[in-house]
């Protein structure tokens, strides 16, 4: 029987990344390795002020004395961060005016992606900043966004386009000096998307980017940065697909949320970053800082992340309650298989009074992988009242995988009350043939079970998103179980 | 319907089926009793396809196919329903939900369209006044934290969505108190036709009480010793298991 099982775990986990294929497109790209003459590269293509070049270089100092963090519980060979090409942008004649003149081999990238960019425009009313590589290559729906006076655009543009925006709050939440992989994002970063909320504007739509690495050997270093002013509300959504390399490459982005009073922000991730082959060769470096601050009274900012891939992930979307009765959430679905590692969980930092926190972790590990929760709840002195409530549960599929609980609880406030639950539990052969017995073959009966065990996360993301996250589970997880 | 010829099943080295001839067809009602340890509910996982056990001999046929040869998906899609006896949870995936895909996973197999939420939601009311089950507990996570008599009554619900041509159902009045026992048994009754069979697994007389058999067997020691009609569970309760035993034993003397 253990064999059989290993049998049925053997074939589902052994299928393959569905969206790896490149497209074929000349690439602008800069010369391999990292330099101050690269950083000044990057900033002259983009065309940037010298403030930013400033920004930049001084990152890029601060990189230089940091070292590579160790902690995490993953292993992977050192990068040698000078056999990385730090700028790739897909070469363009004009910058296009609408949809239609996006190179064509493009727009076939995103159809096989299922977001055909002009059946999202018409249908579906999100607005996409798609990021292919380094640049953003089409942004939609900007328009009828500039009525409210929400900006959604391209970082690069809005280094031009809103200066005094991006000097306010870029590095506000994540500053340069944060750690090694931020370092490293704020001196190198192509691109990324900005939005801005102005105060008391509900966002009209659903505002999204795909992120999509494509050209060999090419570290995709996004930038995000969201500020929602005074009472204003945005929900927004990240996607990302990589094609199939045979070598590592590597991505830190950064994302940023500022929360003005009674703002609220959702953040919403699909992460499905080629996870590398069946052994382990290959496959994405995901190395990200994302941190949102409830600056103001009453903001809330909520995290939903459903992660399948990467072969390495280290990231720890955040919140700093700073404003009193500031909320903060994070909803996780991590899934690993093969040789997948990943170490990702959350920080919830209570500083405001009466604030509240609430940490759903789910974790499902296949194959060989290896699945941490690594969180922090900390409650500062003056944080009375403050409430916190984490659940972490794991499931594994198969004997050969394995799930981590890190949980750090620091609370210096003793009215504060912090909860924490973990369980464990394996997908049983049991429920695997009540399925078959009804009809159900093994593997729909396990994306059922791990849909089933995913639900509350999955409750959280938006309509449109939480279709293809259940796919997403059941294509990561296809040949896994028994 | 179904026809077993010398069946012979193990579970690791144990010898547990020892040569099981059996034929049902439509319309009838069979029973298989027999004391602890017997095999009946080895038989029950066997013609559903656990695969814990390994068939060592015999064949069975079930509407014209080799049952043994097919996966246990296509066994329930071709019309073979197991209520079990220990009924599984699957926490976060509603009966509901649960149901509806294995109705249209059948549908699709049998190359019908599936049923659209209307057309379901329509069937699932209709079968749910058969076991008198509650919209409510549908709606929660498969089996979990259902009462003993919740869990038996949500199998012959999904037998009621699943319309099987044979259910077997293995010790489906294990862990019932009376009034489970009746809700259970009137669907059962209210779901036998001329087309379809039922193999009821027991360990007492009492379900037979209420779901009256065409045919009873006793198995004992992993073969059938004894076949007869309704009367023989009758004498089983009255006399015990223990008068099968003297007297296959006066036999083999």
């Amino acid at each position: 029987m253990q064999e059989e099982n290993d049998d049925i775990l053997e074939q589902i986990t052994s299928s393959e990344y569905k969206y790896g294929f490149v497209t074929d497109i000349e690439a602008d790209e800069a010369p391999k390795g990292l330099s101050e003459d690269i950083v000044r590269f990057i900033s002259a293509k983009k065309n940037e002020p010298e403030w930013m070049l400033e920004y930049r270089l001084k990152a890029y100092r601060q990189w230089l004395t940091m070292e590579e963090p160790t902690w995490p519980n993953v292993q992977y060979p050192a990068i040698n961060f000078q056999d990385v090409i730090y700028y790739s942008a897909p070469k363009q004649k004009v910058a296009p005016n609408s949809l239609d003149e996006i190179d064509p081999e493009l727009r076939k990238t995103f159809e096989k992606l299922g977001i055909s960019l002009d059946e999202q425009k018409r249908i579906s009313g999100v607005a996409v900043d798609a990021v292919i590589d380094s640049v953003s290559v089409a942004t939609t729906f900007k328009e009828e966004l500039s009525k409210v006076g929400v900006i959604f655009c391209s970082m690069s543009e809005a280094i031009q386009e809103h200066p005094e925006l991006i000097k306010k709050y870029l590095g506000s939440v994540v500053p340069a000096t944060d750690n090694f992989f931020s370092a490293l994002n704020a001196a190198v970063f192509s691109d990324g998307s900005f939005c801005y909320i102005p105060k008391g504007v509900r966002c009209p739509m659903e505002l999204s980017t795909y992120f999509r690495i494509n050209a060999a050997n090419t570290g995709q270093f996004e930038r995000t940065l969201i500020v929602a002013e005074e009472g204003s509300y945005v929900s927004y959504l990240e996607g990302c697909t990589a094609p199939m390399r045979d070598e590592n490459q590597l991505h830190a982005a950064v994302v940023e949320i500022v929360a003005m009073e009674k703002a609220e922000v959702k953040y919403s991730t699909v992460q499905n970053w080629y996870p590398g082959d069946k052994e382990g060769k290959g496959g994405i470096y995901n190395f990200v800082t994302k941190r949102g601050i409830c600056a103001g009274d009453h903001s809330k900012i909520s995290w939903t992340q459903v992660e399948t891939g990467s072969s390495v992930t280290w990231k720890y979307p955040s919140v700093i309650l700073k404003g009193d009765h500031s909320i903060g959430e994070f909803y996780s679905v991590a899934v690993t298989n093969n040789f997948q590692q990943a170490d990702t969980g959350t920080k919830m930092v209570h500083i405001g009074k009466n604030t509240r926190s609430r940490i759903v972790s789910k974790g499902i590990s296949a194959g060989k992988s290896q699945n941490s929760y690594r969180g922090l709840v900390s409650v500062a002195k003056n944080a009375s009242n403050s409430r916190n409530f984490s659940q972490c549960d794991s499931l594994l599929l198969g004997d050969k995988c394995g799930a981590h609980t890190f949980p750090y609880i620091e609370v210096k406030n003793n009215t504060a009350i912090v909860e924490h639950e973990a369980t464990t539990s394996k997908i049983g052969e049991d429920q695997i043939f009540y399925c078959n017995q009804r009809g159900i073959d093994t593997e729909t009966a396990v994306a059922l079970i791990i849909n089933g065990f995913a639900k509350e996360v999955m409750n959280q993301l938006p309509m449109e998103f939480a279709v293809e996250a259940q796919k997403l589970l059941a294509i990561s997880l296809e040949g896994s179980v028994g | 319907m179904l026809k077993i010829e010398n069946l012979q099943a193990r579970i690791e080295e144990k010898e547990i089926l020892k040569g099981i001839n059996l034929e049902i067809k439509p319309g009838e009602i069979h029973a298989i009793m027999g004391p602890n340890g017997s095999g009946k509910s080895t038989l029950a996982s066997v013609l559903a396809g656990r695969e814990d056990y390994e068939v060592t001999g015999g064949s069975v046929d079930f509407l014209g196919k080799d049952l043994l040869e097919m996966s246990p998906e296509d066994r329930a899609k071709e019309g073979l329903f197991l209520a079990f006896q220990y009924p599984v949870e699957i926490p976060g995936v509603s009966t509901t939900n649960f149901i509806k895909t294995a109705v249209n996973e059948k549908r699709k197999y049998l190359g019908q369209e599936p049923l659209d939420a209307a057309q379901f939601l329509k069937t699932m009311k209709e079968k749910m006044k058969l076991v008198e089950i509650d919209q409510s507990l549908l709606s929660r996570s498969l089996n979990e934290g259902f009462s003993g008599g919740e869990k038996k009554r949500n199998e012959i619900f999904q037998m009621a969505m699943l319309e099987p041509k044979l259910a077997i159902l293995d010790e489906t009045d294990s862990g019932l108190d009376i009034d489970a026992l009746r809700i259970v048994a009137n669907g059962v009754n209210q779901l036998r036709s001329k087309d379809n069979a039922f193999l009821v697994v027991t360990h007492y007389q009492r379900l037979l009480d209420y779901i009256v058999p065409d045919f009873v067997h006793v198995l004992y020691k992993g073969r059938i010793v004894r076949s007869g009609t309704k009367e023989l569970a009758l004498e089983l309760e009255e006399k015990g298991y223990d008068f099968i035993k003297a007297e296959l034993e006066k036999e083999t003397v």
